[in-house]
């Protein structure tokens, strides 16, 4: 938290600053100007989506920036992640298990059509029935009814009146709320759920932004967006609407940004790590984003299990020279890993018992894996698994080498030509030596980085890694109605994975991006996205 | 002749099954499963993977799945891309842009490249034809990227002279840069072949009469020298033609050109069977029938060149 509040502060001393600056010189001419900021439009980078734009079935950001912007959800998170009601007038509850949520009135569809009880009902129904194979049903997995085995309705969805709807989940958690602001809970117009695949294509929502048109989605080009003016939630457009034009390469996009041919850019080529923030100067941005590196080793994996494995993973973990690899390898692009979550989540902590494993010291190292060869002596080659095609070559191999040169083993990286493969591997436990890992947090929550990951038989459990008082403390955090509490209890269960590390985590990925001369008031999302809305042309 | 296109294009039929055969199976035998793939670092659910699996026929064997297929193309249907699309309409979206860019391309190359290599040929061993040498040399042994990111760069974001990507609607303005990188390393392959050509068609028995009889250097140059010299040429052109046609991934990618190269990148990239292999299937139609337009084009410039039937 602390890096990020330092940064937030620079610019808001900036656009201060800059504020008072085009006061001073504005003069006279100053309402032509004003009136044309609020209807300039903002153009920036952005990918082709991968799917057709339904809330339920977008899984990754060249997509996730569009729903996200033409949707607006219960809740929708603030610059530090922080949940505020969006359509919803509250949400309430007593047991974190049931929540009653109020709807606002008069909110609307682009279409015209009303935001109400069913325009939520019906979009999470559609979004968790098992034959529409959506890629984020597991987001409803904790409501009652729902079912990975056949088609089941979400029995625990209620409408109680036009504006009111009661949500039941199977055990207390109290993040839910907090999860409501993620682009799979977003409501549907009821035309949607007509024609979806017409819909995908042209989506009509309630978000800050809309559509230009029908066929504002030119494929591969670029999609035009123009704000909304019927929407009157927090997230209101300060600009007349946003163009995302699809790069096949961060180059292209980063050239477009010198040439001022785009205004906001949120990824930085690697070729340009060197240069970027003396050709942007202020305007380059570098924070760290919600996105925690590591790599896995299966315990089923022989020497990693028991107290063998414990003291091999300590060992691996302490060889590691984190600070020198993010600084050479990355530019400083990363920030070394302190913990299982990330900076920019309430909650993160840098002093959670058990994180000096994070610490680099070989002499430890040496002396941890030699204990542990004296349980039974180490053989063989320590392999990282990892794809070829996403750049993770550099750090890889530095990690070996930290392995290699510290703990006197054989240590290599194993690479596959394709992420597909690699994930296939791992998905169906055919994989025999550690891997790459990566999580994205789909919410602002602690809870987001641990329960997936490391729960007994979780979705994202790769690593098969199980142990009780963790289980037990994650379970004892989701049913604390203070966040506070239930943030110790997710700290507490840390403190375990530090002793056991299931992974090995490495770094948060930072967002790197930059803005051209012509906009300002450019803030960067807990989710590495731009606050678009917030975005002035001058 | 007509007997002889009529022939060479029944000769296209089995070449368009094994190629798509080919690809189809190389797709499929591209390891990792891409369904999994869509879900990122996060590990889907087992039944939703079924559900995914079975609606894009992944679920069935290959020889089903490839009849599938082929059952489609017959009816006008290449199947539909992860993201929804008909294929058909991906293909009608970026063969024109590509198109455009191979066409721009082209004369380029042509016009450029013919009228220096002329004027080496003519000058042979003086200082024009020195310098030309050795900057087609250069330009040969540099990779495409290199001249791409320089071009973009100092012309893009230095001097601003031209739009850095392509932009919106892919205006025909925009793409002059991009062929013109795509143009270089083929021009210096034209003034190559149009000066040793030229160079070899003037030391030839009928150019000299022509200067005996008292003709012009206006007339010999044009009509007796660079006419008989362009057969090499052509045939270059036309093969190149066909490589610029089938998609120029590298410099597609530099300046975000939405073409068929870049697409077909992407879509081999997220593992997406169908869209791969149309994409494939149409740039090897395009290819065969440039071929038959070469063979055809040697009658008109050399008329001893004769088709048997």
């Amino acid at each position: 938290m602390r890096i990020k509040r330092y940064g937030v502060g620079f610019a808001a001393l900036a656009v201060a600053s800059a504020l008072v600056l085009t006061g001073c010189s504005g003069g006279g001419a100053s309402t032509p100007t004003t009136s044309a900021n609020t209807t300039a439009i903002i153009t920036t980078n952005g990918s082709e989506p991968q799917n057709p734009l339904i809330p339920t079935n977008t899984n990754e950001t060249g997509g996730g920036k569009i729903t996200d912007n033409v949707f607006a959800g219960l809740v929708y998170y603030d610059e530090k992640g922080a949940a505020v009601n969006d359509m919803a007038d509250s949400i309430t509850t007593t047991d974190s298990t049931t929540f009653t949520i109020k709807i606002k009135s008069g909110e609307k569809f682009t279409n015209g059509e009303e935001v109400n009880a069913d325009s939520f009902i019906n979009a999470w129904q559609y979004g968790a029935l098992l034959s529409n194979a959506q890629l984020n049903s597991y987001f409803f997995e904790d409501i009652e009814g729902f079912s990975y085995d056949a088609d089941s309705p979400l029995t625990g969805l209620k409408k109680v009146d036009d504006l009111t709807f009661t949500v039941t989940l199977t055990a207390p958690h109290a993040d839910f709320p907090l999860r409501l602001g993620y682009t799979a809970f977003m409501p549907l117009p009821a035309v949607a759920l007509t024609d979806v695949a017409a819909f995908g294509e042209n989506p009509i929502g309630n978000g800050p932004y809309m559509l230009a048109k029908t066929g504002a989605w030119q494929h591969n080009v670029q999609i035009d967006l123009v704000s909304n003016p019927d929407y009157t939630g927090g997230r209101k457009a300060q600009n007349g609407g946003l163009t995302i034009k699809f790069y096949a390469s961060a180059d292209a996009s980063y050239a477009d940004l010198q040439s001022n041919a785009v205004d906001v850019i949120d990824q930085i080529p690697d070729s340009a790590y060197q240069t970027y923030t003396t050709d942007l100067g202020d305007r380059a941005v570098n924070q760290p984003a919600a996105i925690f590196q590591s790599f896995t080793i299966p315990g089923r994996l022989p020497h990693f299990s028991g107290e063998e494995g414990q003291l091999r993973r300590q060992a691996i973990s302490e060889a590691i020279d984190r600070d020198t690899i993010t600084k050479v390898i990355f530019e400083g692009t990363r920030t070394p890993a302190s913990d299982f979550t990330s900076p920019v989540i309430d909650g993160w902590s840098d002093s959670i018992e058990g994180s000096d494993v994070l610490k680099y010291n070989a002499d430890d190292a040496k002396a941890l894996w030699a204990k542990a060869d004296a349980i039974s002596p180490w053989t063989g080659t320590f392999q990282i698994a990892y794809n070829a095609d996403g750049g993770h070559q550099g750090w890889v191999d530095a990690v070996v080498n930290n392995l290699k040169n510290n703990l006197g083993i054989d240590a290599s990286g194993a690479p596959s030509p394709t992420f597909a493969q690699v994930r296939t591997a791992i998905t169906d436990r055919t994989i025999q030596t550690a891997f790459r890992t990566g999580w994205q947090a789909d919410y602002p929550g602690l809870f987001n980085f641990l329960g997936p990951i490391y729960a007994t038989n979780a979705g994202s459990n790769d690593g098969d890694y199980s142990n009780p008082a963790f289980d037990a403390l994650l379970t004892k955090g989701s049913s604390e109605s203070d966040t506070a509490a239930a943030n110790k209890d997710y700290q507490d269960a840390q403190a375990i994975l530090f002793k056991d590390l299931p992974a090995i985590p490495l770094w948060y990925s930072n967002v790197t991006g930059g803005y051209g001369t012509s906009v300002s008031n450019v803030h960067f999302g807990w989710n590495s996205v731009p606050l678009y809305y917030e975005i002035t042309k001058n | 002749m007509a007997g002889y296109i009529l022939r060479r294009l029944l000769q296209a039929i089995p070449v368009f099954i094994g190629t798509t055969f080919l690809i189809y199976f190389m797709v499929f035998a591209l390891p990792g499963d891409p369904i999994i793939a869509l879900f990122g670092d996060k590990t889907p659910n087992p039944a939703v993977v079924a559900q995914l699996r079975a609606q894009y026929h992944l679920d069935q064997p290959f020889v089903v799945q490839y009849l599938i297929y082929m059952g489609g193309i017959f009816r006008g249907d290449f199947g539909i891309s992860f993201s929804g699309q008909p294929v058909t309409e991906i293909l009608a979206r970026t063969f024109p842009v590509t198109l455009r860019l191979a066409v721009i391309a082209l004369l380029i190359e042509t016009i450029a490249g013919i009228l220096v290599g002329m004027v080496a040929g003519l000058r042979k061993g003086k200082l024009f034809d020195g310098t030309t040498l050795a900057i087609s040399l250069i330009l040969i042994s540099l990779p495409v990227f290199v001249i791409a990111f320089v071009a973009q760069f100092v012309f893009g974001v230095q001097l601003g002279w031209a739009r850095t990507t392509v932009g919106e609607g892919a205006p025909t303005i925009d793409l002059i840069l991009p062929a013109i990188v795509l143009a270089s390393i083929s021009f210096a392959q034209i003034v190559r072949l149009t000066r040793s050509s030229v160079i070899e068609t003037s030391s030839l028995d009928f150019v000299r009469t022509a200067y005996s009889k008292g003709l012009g250097r206006g007339r010999i140059i044009p009509v007796h020298i660079l006419r008989n010299s362009l057969i090499p040429v052509v045939t270059y052109l036309a093969t190149d033609f066909g490589v610029l046609l089938v998609g120029a991934t590298v410099t597609e990618g530099i300046f975000n050109v939405p073409g068929v190269g870049n697409t077909l990148y992407q879509a081999i990239i997220r593992g997406e069977g169908p869209t791969v292999v149309s994409f494939v299937t149409v740039m090897v139609l395009i290819y065969l029938l440039v071929n038959l337009a070469v063979d055809l084009l040697y009658g008109l410039l050399d008329p001893r060149i004769r088709y048997v039937k």
